[in-house]
């Protein structure tokens, strides 16, 4: 499947070459879409095309990265 | 008659034809709902909206519907009130509340959303609407949907208190309770609207939704006298109500209806969580997420889609941001109860802080018009303020008693007597 994703990286991770290294770990095409990135932090608009199974992995990684994995819709529950 | 051009990506500028769509697909931007208001001109006037009933549909051309709504007719055109008293308490010459705890039907802003929300759903097809809520926008999706014939699904955290189920669930939705992690549940929710058939209103119809909210700001201006205010304080949780409450002040100057006032816009959050204000107050542009902690749940989104738009409306209009305690939110809904008889629930007790603080900071000035934007009804969020309430005395039936107890507490009401 395909997923969009943002991803929100911080002071510790903004530096680290991660995206690389998720298409190093996992068999997924990874795409990306807007970038924006200062020192303090960074967000991605991300597309992975993969197997179901992987893409479940490979965001549960970036996560265990420290990194903050929100769908493009970002916060969809609403008060 | 439809004005509607297309949506419009709102960072790269691709449009795209009128279609349940919400992201552009070459950036990811979300797209927004761009019109050609020259076609309005000479033929949407003051006295035109004037003759028409008094629902959020009068400025139904500025809507991003094509025929007449067939859902949440009645819905909008809540009071403004000349806040007189809140004038004398806060020390300023010209103060409104523009009052959305009386929304019709579910006593929140979020029914002049869902209604244009769902009737554009109808008129693309749709017949099963959804959302994820924690409160008032299940109610509201609930109930405009069972008066619409629409079936409906809310989804909801599984640990959500019972009296928040309860206002979506008496109107027949069918509620699904997602046990997993914030982040978790949120995405499982992105994945069912891409995966069913269905509008999911903050979703795939969302560019149509959030339009909704620009009919608060045309009934302030409309209900001044057609007259844009100098100040307006807005709440924040997507920041999409700040956006649009200036995009309604726009089109309102670019229609002729009403003169250019340089309205500053004002974001108000809980200090619990308020990643919109504090990019404001940082200068930056970047939303920093946060982890949601506060008693004003209708606010709190952590991660705020809109963010970044609502910092720049506030930047550029010469507005600011702050953020209150939820202390300073309980104080508020008091002050609001006790010197305009209106019970709000903590957004607005968010709202009404923050602008008290504006107004002591020396941010907005104390001689010029500000409205206080409430948005939802003090009833819906009755824990909050339960604890600050004083006990009722509780005495014999006698009137022995009673006058005792007039007796030490009023005592020029007793002797009087
Ligand atoms: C009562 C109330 N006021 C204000 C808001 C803020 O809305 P927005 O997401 O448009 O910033 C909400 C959102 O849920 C709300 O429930
Ligand atoms: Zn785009």
């Amino acid at each position: 499947m395909k997923l969009r994703v943002y991803l929100t990286f911080h002071e510790d991770t903004v530096r680290q070459p991660i995206i690389w290294k998720l298409g190093k770990e996992f068999d997924v095409v990874t795409n990306i879409r807007t970038a924006e990135v200062k020192d303090h932090m960074g967000l991605v608009g991300l597309e992975l095309d993969g197997d179901d199974e992987v893409i479940e992995a490979a965001v549960a990684w970036l996560k265990a990265q420290g990194v903050h994995v929100d769908p493009i819709e970002q916060n969809i529950i609403e008060g | 008659m439809s004005i509607v051009r297309a949506l419009k990506c709102r960072e790269c500028g691709q449009e795209y034809p009128i279609e349940p769509n919400h992201v552009c697909e070459f950036c990811f931007g979300p797209l927004e709902i761009v019109y050609d208001y020259d076609q309005l001109e000479g033929v949407f006037t003051r006295e035109l909206v004037e003759s028409r009933p008094h629902t959020m549909w009068r400025y139904k051309e500025l809507l991003p519907i094509d025929g007449d709504p067939t859902v949440g007719v009645q819905n909008g055109f809540t009071p403004l009130i000349r806040a007189r008293n809140l004038e004398r308490v806060l020390g300023v010459s010209e103060l409104y509340i523009k009052n959305d705890s009386v929304c019709h039907p579910t006593l929140s802003f979020k029914d002049r959303v869902v209604s244009v929300a769902l009737s554009k759903a109808v008129e693309f097809g749709f017949k099963t609407v959804a959302c994820a809520s924690t409160g008032n926008l299940a109610g509201s999706v609930a109930a405009n949907a069972a008066a619409a014939g629409l079936e409906s699904y809310v989804f909801i955290p599984h640990d959500l208190e019972q009296g928040k189920v309860l206002g979506a669930g008496i109107f027949g939705t069918k509620i699904v309770g997602i046990d997993g992690a914030y982040d978790d549940v949120n995405r499982l929710c992105s994945e069912v609207a891409g995966k069913y058939g269905w509008a999911f209103v903050n979703v795939n119809v969302r560019p149509f939704y959030a339009e909704g909210s620009k009919t608060y700001g045309y009934e302030i201006m409309e209900q001044l006298g057609w007259r844009a205010p100098k100040h307006v304080v807005v709440p924040m949780a997507s920041g999409s109500l700040c956006t649009k409450i200036d995009k309604a002040i726009k089109e309102f100057i670019k229609l002729g209806l009403v003169e250019d006032e340089g309205t500053a816009i004002y974001g108000a959050q809980a200090t619990g969580c308020s990643p919109i204000a504090q990019a404001v107050k940082q200068g930056s542009d970047l939303i920093k997420p946060v982890q949601a902690d506060t008693i004003a749940k209708s606010l709190a989104i952590g991660n705020p889609a809109d963010g970044y738009y609502a910092s720049r409306v506030i930047r550029d209009s010469g507005g600011w941001a702050e953020d209150v305690s939820d202390e300073e939110v309980v104080d508020a809904i008091r002050l609001l109860a006790e010197t305009e008889g209106i019970f709000t629930e903590t957004a607005g007790g968010v709202t009404l802080g923050v602008t008290k603080k504006l107004i002591e900071q020396g941010r907005i000035p104390r001689d010029e018009s500000i409205v206080v934007c409430i948005t939802g009804n003090g009833l819906k969020t009755q824990e909050a303020v339960v604890d600050a309430i004083e006990k009722p005395k509780v005495i014999r039936p006698s009137i022995h008693d009673f006058d005792a107890m007039m007796a030490e507490e009023q005592p020029k009401a007793a002797a009087d007597a």
